[in-house]
């Protein structure tokens, strides 16, 4: 894998094999999802996606720099910026809810059921 | 003002009657309502009026917009004044101004008023565009508007279900007629490429005398001449459409509309003129309808019946006129029509008015001193129909008569014959409503009153032209102008063309003398008879219960309203019950049902996947994701391994 380019990736790097990276990423995100399905509080909910965006993040970086390409890290810059505005509006949303029916279960978010 | 705005005020003007009075009869006082629909009757005759001044002679045609135009066939939204349109124009909105006025006494006590006069205009706006359409299918559209405004008026009191079964009855009756002469257009259009009259009548003289093509349209144009105009065997509505209120009668049924198939025919001279066949047709329908209807006339004792079965029968001598090319005589019986019945039946109207709303003569009797503008005027009328000179029936009915004779000696005899009927019944009406004494209730004989003027002034407009209106048509004899004649001669152009020796009498004077005698003499006769039976005799028709025999037959109108439902409507309406039961609620309901139905069992599933569980939905989608990719990977796998097994 990415063989050829290695002589440009800076020494830092070269200690940690890229497996490595990936699998950390792999955990992060398997973490989030289940945090996600099985966590009924909403904050943790969306702590959960914050760690699986921020898994992918960890990805793109890591290939990036084994790759040599500018290209991921100036994405993960984007990523973060979005997902703040999310997390502030996601955060604005539950707040919002908590003061309507005085709980964040999501279990009790039930209104729009068929 | 010029004259094609002229000619466009003349239907325009009592359309916006009708919108005035249609739309705002909630809101306009009922004084104004009979100002309104009158003036716009009365200032539409005066716009008639101001254009025959103005009238040099030629047709005029105006052109308002092309209205349907489709590949090579262009058909103009037109008005065409000629002769012909100018003589109809006269009788509908003069005979139509004085019904309106009279309608305002008539009607006074009616809730529905303002609707009333509304109606009336727009039949007279559907009547006007009728015979001014510049070509077939504007005279359609006046054709279907005044059937209509039949149906609307006749049905005026459709609280009572019979009244408004009769309207149903005089509408799909005409529907059949209307068929036919749809019929009769679409072959015009497809013989000619043309509706507009000037170019079909111009194409038509270059066909031979006797064309198929020419007789399938002139027949089919007859069939709705058979419907509108009352005819066997589509003639069983009239009587029933006295339903309406006797100005409706008057206006509609007497004098205007069902005329509107002598009118056809005579604007489509040329086209009947090439089918001699189609001519022997009209004349024998028109021969069997004058003496049916005259014989049912025998025996009715409803006054407005009386009435509407004489109709039956003139409108049957106006078809003899027309059958044996006496077009003008015809048009002349048509306009003579006009006046003295409606005379008649405003008369009828004003004894109906008087007795309390009875209609049956068996309870009049008497009535000559009580109500004597009436009488006097109503028997101006029965003179009228019967054909005394110098009274407007006799110079129409006699030249008919006359040419009759000159066509075919039997026809001449049997229609003879319908006139002694004609004179027999009307003066039998007369006495039992007029002379003898009065046999109706206490409270009737208390109630009698003769009607308000605004009903007795046009009574005796109408008896004044009954007197005089036969004069524009004197006969040759009387060595006087025939000016009605002269004033439609150009309008028979076209016949005259395809025909030779159009339009010429071979009678000798003495001939006509002993015709004209003959005919005067029959009809006295009939008075005379009539007189010893009903005047002197004092006879009083018997009641219901009484009638036997062949009287009875007669009295129930040889049961052809009753062959007509065993033939017709009844299986119409079983075949209607089998297409409801079976194929309508079975079939068509069992598919609609089982579609929807299947739709919402469904929906009723899938609701189920809304549980409004977030958790729910998240673990869906993550399921949907693993699926997803689970594919995805197992495929690259499965492909892979082929690759290395291989």
């Amino acid at each position: 894998m990415f063989e050829g380019s290695f002589e440009n990736i800076p020494e830092i790097f070269r200690q940690i094999p890229l497996i490595n990276i990936v699998q950390l990423a792999t955990i992060l995100f398997t973490i989030g999802v289940v945090g996600v399905l099985i966590r009924r509080n909403a904050i943790i909910i969306l702590m959960s996606i914050e760690l699986m965006l921020n898994a992918v993040n960890l990805l793109l970086i890591g290939f990036s720099a084994y790759n040599s390409d500018s290209h991921g890290q100036i994405f993960v810059f984007f990523i973060m910026a979005v997902a703040a505005a999310e997390v502030a509006v996601g955060l604005a949303i539950i707040v919002m809810i908590y003061r309507n029916i005085r709980t964040i279960d999501i279990g009790l978010f039930n209104k729009l059921r068929g | 003002m010029t004259l094609s705005l002229l000619i466009t005020l003349i239907p325009l003007i009592p359309f916006a009657g009708f919108l005035v009075n249609g739309l705002g009869f909630r809101n306009i006082p009922k004084s104004m309502v009979p100002l309104i629909g009158t003036g716009a009757s009365f200032l539409s005759f005066l716009c008639v009026f101001f254009t025959y001044l103005q009238f040099n002679g030629d047709p005029v045609i105006v052109k308002l917009f092309d209205w349907i135009t489709v590949g090579s066939l262009n058909i103009g939204f037109t008005f065409q004044v000629d002769q012909l349109s100018l003589i109809m124009l006269f009788v509908i909105t003069g005979v139509g101004t004085l019904i309106h006025g009279y309608s305002a006494g008539y009607m006074s006590h009616d809730s529905g008023f303002g609707k009333f006069f509304a109606y009336l205009n727009l039949f007279l706006f559907s009547m006007i565009i009728l015979v001014l359409g510049g070509n077939y299918l504007m005279m359609f559209i006046g054709w279907e508007g005044v059937g209509l405004c039949s149906y609307l008026l006749i049905g005026f009191w459709n609280k009572n279900t019979g009244y408004a079964d009769a309207a149903r009855k005089a509408f799909i009756m005409n529907r059949v007629g209307d068929l036919g002469f749809l019929i009769g257009i679409f072959l015009i259009i497809s013989t000619f490429g043309t509706v507009e009259y000037g170019e079909v009548f111009s194409k038509a003289t270059s066909f031979a005398v006797g064309d198929a093509v020419i007789t399938a349209i002139t027949l089919s144009l007859f069939v709705g001449a058979m419907g509108k105009s009352a005819q066997i065997p589509l003639f069983t509505w009239l009587p029933d459409a006295m339903a309406g209120p006797t100005p409706v009668s008057a206006l509609i049924h007497a004098a205007t509309m069902v005329t509107s198939g002598i009118y056809m025919i005579v604007r489509s001279n040329v086209l009947y003129t090439l089918s001699p066949f189609t001519l022997e047709v009209v004349a024998w329908v028109g021969l069997a309808t004058a003496l049916l209807g005259a014989v049912i006339g025998l025996f009715q004792n409803d006054i407005k019946k009386v009435l509407a079965y004489s109709t039956v029968s003139q409108l049957g001598y106006m078809f003899i006129g027309l059958g044996v090319m006496a077009y003008s005589s015809g048009l002349f019986h048509v306009i003579t029509h006009a006046f003295f019945k409606a005379l008649l039946f405003l008369g009828a109207g004003s004894v109906i008015h008087a007795m309390s709303n009875d209609q049956d003569i068996r309870n009049m009797g008497g009535l000559w001193s009580r109500i004597k503008i009436t009488a006097i005027t109503f028997l101006i009328g029965t003179i009228a129909i019967s054909g005394i000179p110098p009274f407007a029936g006799f110079f129409s009915k006699d030249e008919i008569l006359a040419h009759t004779f000159e066509h075919n000696k039997l026809m001449w005899v049997l229609a003879l014959a319908g006139s002694f009927l004609t004179a027999f019944y009307m003066f039998r009406l007369f006495f039992v409503t007029f002379t003898g004494k009065f046999r109706g209730t206490k409270e009737q004989e208390h109630h009698l009153h003769e009607s308000p003027s605004s009903m007795t002034i046009p009574l005796m407009v109408l008896a004044g032209l009954s007197i005089l209106g036969g004069f524009i048509g004197m006969p040759v004899i009387f060595h006087a102008p025939h000016y009605l004649n002269e004033f439609l001669s150009p309008v028979y152009e076209g016949s005259r063309a395809v025909l030779e020796g159009f339009g010429q009498v071979h009678l000798s004077h003495s001939t006509e003398w002993i015709l004209m005698g003959a005919s005067v003499a029959i009809a006295l006769i009939a008075i005379l008879l009539s007189y010893t039976i009903y005047g002197k005799g004092k006879k009083v028709p018997v009641t219901d219960q009484e009638v036997t025999g062949l009287q009875k037959v007669i009295y129930d109108k040889f049961y052809i309203d009753e062959l007509y439902n065993a033939l017709f409507v009844k299986p119409v309406m079983r075949l209607s019950s089998w297409l409801h039961s079976v194929l309508d609620n079975r079939v068509m309901g069992g598919i609609i049902n089982g579609i929807s139905g299947g739709i919402a069992e469904t929906a009723g599933i899938l609701r189920k996947l809304q549980t409004g569980n977030i958790g729910t939905y998240v673990w869906l989608i993550t399921l949907g994701v693993v699926i997803f990719l689970g594919f995805s990977i197992g495929t690259e796998v499965w492909t892979s391994l082929k690759s290395i097994s291989k």
